[in-house]
């Protein structure tokens, strides 16, 4: 399974985990598609840190690479990567590609 | 790989090589606990249950390492102690820019890295007590400690807006903040300025160890879960 396959399936299997948190109102759907931040979430503030600090460990379990995915960057760009899970996905391979290559 | 949970409690303790974090490590040994201890350099002792990590508390990948393997080799971390700490004694007019950058960087950075990393690891089994160090400076306002009394100040205003931040995990945060005591971090520092420092507080003796464990003890019982960030000055200061 090619890396961009595992990570989307990492963040769907973390949507996952991270609703048998929430009450029923919350709970997020479980796709590539699913909005994660902004107007249109169901995710509050104190939801969005608990999905990335799980996301982070999921990542870190599946590839054995420690990452920041709230860094410096994420927090700076114009578009925040957290919009969606699609957008998540594309920074977290960003981020490990980078990694593999320090 | 998702990790087992083991069924000891699991403590880090920063700046274990000597001093009140060696105390500590041999203290919360001896209750049962496994600890995990950090220093820059190796700590030079063995002991069950103990491991030992030579890191800087500053440098953010070797301090994410250290969680990364402590959170896969245990699956629990229960409490974290930030001891780690250093001082320089000058008048601000003679404060060297390097000197205050540093005891900045260990004092505040340090903490807050640990507090954030644990609290990751923490939060995944909703209980978490985090005891981090401030000093009596901040209450006396001690001339020729001006960088360290503000890490130490920083380092209490972490405390309080943390015990916020983590109120919903279970995890408490709280601070202790000492008044001397004879490691060598007061070295340097001349007797009188010493002696003028105990006459200041309702209780007139430099702080011993045991007195430190008495405070992180309570902060770390079960039944202190509605204790939390609270900064317990020793000695009256």
């Amino acid at each position: 399974m090619g890396n961009r396959k595992k990570i989307e399936n990492i963040i769907v299997n973390t949507l996952q985990e991270l609703n048998k948190q929430l009450p029923q109102e919350q709970q997020l759907d479980q796709s590539t598609k699913t909005v994660i931040f902004g107007i249109d979430s169901k995710l509050d503030s104190l939801g969005l840190v608990n999905l990335l600090v799980l996301l982070e460990q999921n990542i870190e379990d599946e590839f054995d690479v420690s990452i920041t995915i709230a860094n410096e960057r994420a927090m700076s760009q114009k578009h925040s990567p957290f919009r969606t899970s699609e957008s998540l996905a594309d920074y977290i391979e960003m981020l490990l590609h980078e990694k593999s290559n320090d | 790989m998702k990790s087992q949970m083991i069924d000891k409690p699991v403590m880090i303790i920063t700046g274990t090589r000597k001093g009140i974090g060696k105390y500590l490590a041999e203290y919360y040994i001896e209750k049962g606990f496994i600890v995990i201890g950090s220093s820059r350099g190796d700590n030079g002792f063995k002991m069950n249950n103990y491991n030992h990590y030579c890191l800087d508390v500053t440098d953010e990948i070797s301090v994410k390492n250290m969680f990364s393997e402590i959170r896969k080799k245990y699956g629990r971390l229960d409490i974290c102690i930030n001891n780690a700490g250093i001082a320089s004694m000058n008048h601000i007019l003679l404060t060297p820019f390097k000197s205050a950058y540093d005891i900045i960087n260990t004092n505040f950075i340090g903490t807050f890295l640990f507090c954030r990393e644990a609290g990751k690891i923490m939060k995944n089994n909703g209980y978490g007590r985090i005891v981090n160090f401030t000093s009596v400076g901040t209450k006396l306002k001690i001339e020729g400690e001006a960088i360290y009394t503000a890490s130490k100040a920083a380092v209490e205003n972490l405390t309080e807006v943390l015990s916020r931040e983590y109120s919903d995990f279970g995890i408490t945060v709280n601070a202790i903040g000492p008044t001397p005591i004879k490691t060598d971090l007061i070295r340097s520092v001349p007797k009188e300025k010493i002696e003028n420092i105990t006459k200041r507080l309702a209780i007139q003796r430099l702080t011993e160890n045991k007195d430190i464990s008495n405070v992180i003890d309570f902060f770390l019982k079960k039944e202190s879960n509605f204790i939390t960030g609270q900064i317990i000055h020793l000695g009256g200061a």
